[in-house]
């Protein structure tokens, strides 16, 4: 059996389960992100009382942190009210970011467990040897009530990366390129394992941006096989003993589909959908890109190591006139973190605008939401018509790098040149 | 539940993703009747209110794609739609409309042969859906155990009211 599918059997009670079987898994985690008054609606609806296990549900307040209208604010304060009435062990509100970033920094995540929350980007806990999968709101209010939920047994295939990434070539670049093959339908319904010499030596903030664009590839889920660093992080974290998963030798992948990261060069994910991936070289060889707004964040692109790269190519440089970059860092311990080591500090002397630990723009609620005409550049994971304000705006998504390049040069730019 | 619908139908691309069904800048609505009114304005601001009631959304591959959302089946169900015919589903889309009660129905190719406004006739126990005009008939997949289950109990609703004895 595969990891995956051992997960699944160890948490509905079998032994074996087989790939299209309809099983009824325990999850182990459940999280609610502050979109989804619909899941206590649904909760009641249902006849809930109340939650299964106070310490295994949490609420995320990351979509709107600080809330920007009266409706969201509302919807917060119902939210509250719940996880109070409930006594719910865990609550992340405005102040702490991003759930996919604060969950596995309040040691919640963790290898072999199954993690469900009310947002697609769930895959993201692959990243741990998790099986992490988004569901609806009302999907969710049956955990809430039941501890479990149904799940189909997926095809899982495997998509092999090998080799070291060139200079220049982050793990974004690197999804990107996958996704710009398997295309936005290539894995639906089916869980994608990452392996080779690549995955094996990326650490835990590379292994989260892959595994959280599985889901722009259609898949229930992601996996990689934990690593040393992954282990090291978790150990200082996890709130609850764990077991690693691992692959049967014998296993049969449904496809496998092998990469060579060595090859790769930066690339970008052009107006309007997630695999119109082309090559770096190939945009900067057509008519200059003009660009409005930068755009680092999210649960893809918001992370330490992001903004540190960002923060090394912009320091002591300035974005042009009449452009502008927001930066957000993915949680508050990210934003912390950037602090101590002058990242923010280099970045708002560049000239970007820093907001609040959360989601922000990336999915057009507040915080950045571009003007019908504008171009946007952004380390997110959609751009899709209207994701981030109009349906006449228009997105390209890059790594961190080639974002802060761009902003250098207000058109999209090659980060290599700034990296030495 | 009936088994055998009629209605109007509208058509739209591949990839039409959640941003395009129910765009973000709405979220923080919980009125269904209003989610509706927004519904594919994504893809065309007039869509919701010139939606035939009762009638088809009609798509191409991986519709349902992107945000987990379920404002977006909620949003189809108000606008006033039966059932989504399309080459392909997102996973949480196709669970998110199975546990409302919208029809998701796989019939591949049916983009290209139904033109805005045709009349359909789905018929799910046959498998086929039937182009008004000119009779064709398009074969499409039957929905699995699982789905029905939850589809003729009236929604996931309903049934998890019976498991938890509400009714």
């Amino acid at each position: 059996m595969h990891a995956i599918e051992k997960i699944l059997a160890k948490n509905s009670g079998r032994d074996t389960v087989r790939t299209g079987e309809i099983v009824t898994a325990k999850v182990d985690f459940a999280e609610i992100n502050d979109l989804y008054l619909q899941t206590v609606y649904s909760f009641y609806e249902m006849g809930g009382e109340k939650v299964w296990d106070r310490e295994r549900c949490a609420f995320v307040f990351d979509h709107y942190a600080p809330c920007p209208d009266i409706k969201s604010a509302s919807n917060h304060r119902e939210m509250r009210e719940f996880a109070r009435k409930n006594d719910l062990r865990f609550h992340f509100d405005i102040n702490c970011g991003v759930c996919h970033q604060v969950m596995p920094e309040a040691g919640v995540i963790y290898p072999g467990m199954i993690v469900v929350a009310t947002d697609s980007h769930t895959t993201t806990h692959g990243a741990f040897g998790a099986m992490g999968t988004g569901c609806g709101a009302t999907d969710m209010a049956t955990i809430l009530m039941t501890g479990e939920l149904w799940f189909r047994v997926p095809e899982i295939i495997e998509i092999r990366l090998e080799g070291e990434a060139p200079a220049g070539v982050f793990p974004k670049d690197v999804i990107l390129n996958v996704l710009g093959k398997i295309r936005a339908d290539g894995a639906v319904y089916k869980a994608i394992d990452f392996t080779g010499s690549y995955v094996e030596n990326l650490n835990v903030a590379g292994r989260m941006t892959v595994c959280n664009m599985a889901v722009e590839m259609g898949a229930k889920t992601a996996y990689m096989q934990p690593n040393r660093d992954v282990l090291d992080y978790v150990s200082a974290r996890a709130v609850r003993p764990y077991e690693v998963q691992f692959t049967d030798p014998d296993f049969t992948y449904a496809e496998s589909h092998v990469f060579d990261v060595s090859r790769m060069e930066p690339a970008l994910a052009c107006p309007s959908s997630v695999e119109n991936v082309h090559p770096l070289s190939s945009v900067l060889a057509g008519v200059p890109v003009k660009i409005d707004q930068g755009y680092i964040g999210s649960c893809t692109g918001g992370r330490e190591e992001d903004i540190a790269v960002a923060a090394k190519i912009l320091k002591g440089r300035h974005i042009p006139e009449w452009t502008r970059l927001v930066v957000i860092p993915a949680s508050a311990a990210v934003m912390q973190a950037c602090m101590e080591k002058g990242y923010i500090q280099s970045l708002m002397a560049a000239g970007a605008t820093i907001s609040t630990p959360g989601c922000g723009a990336c999915l057009g609620a507040h915080e950045g939401i571009l003007a019908p005409g504008e171009t946007c550049i952004t380390s997110t994971n959609r751009n899709f018509p209207g994701r981030m304000g109009s349906t006449d705006a228009r997105m390209y998504l890059a790594s961190p790098a080639t974002v802060a390049a761009s902003m250098i040069e207000g058109r999209i730019a090659d980060p290599r040149p700034y990296l030495d | 539940m009936n088994t055998r619908l009629t209605g109007k139908a509208i058509v739209v691309g591949d990839n039409i993703d959640t941003d395009q069904i129910y765009p973000g800048r709405f979220l923080a609505i919980t009125d269904p009747v209003e989610i509706g009114s927004h519904c594919l304005c994504g893809v065309d601001e007039g869509i919701a209110a010139a939606f035939p009631k009762g009638g088809f959304v009609v798509a191409g591959r991986n519709f349902g794609c992107g945000s987990s959302r379920e404002h977006a089946p909620i949003a189809l169900l108000n606008m006033g739609a039966s059932a989504v015919l399309a080459d392909s589903f997102a996973r949480i889309f196709f669970r998110n409309a199975v546990n409302l009660g919208l029809l998701p129905v796989v019939c591949r190719g049916i983009a290209q042969k139904v033109k805005p406004g045709q009349t359909l006739t789905l018929d799910l126990e046959a498998g086929t859906v039937t182009i008004g005009d000119t009779g064709e008939v398009l074969p499409c997949e039957k929905l699995g155990d699982q789905a029905m289950r939850i589809l003729e109990a009236g929604g996931i609703k309903p049934l998890m009211r019976k498991r938890f004895g509400r009714e």
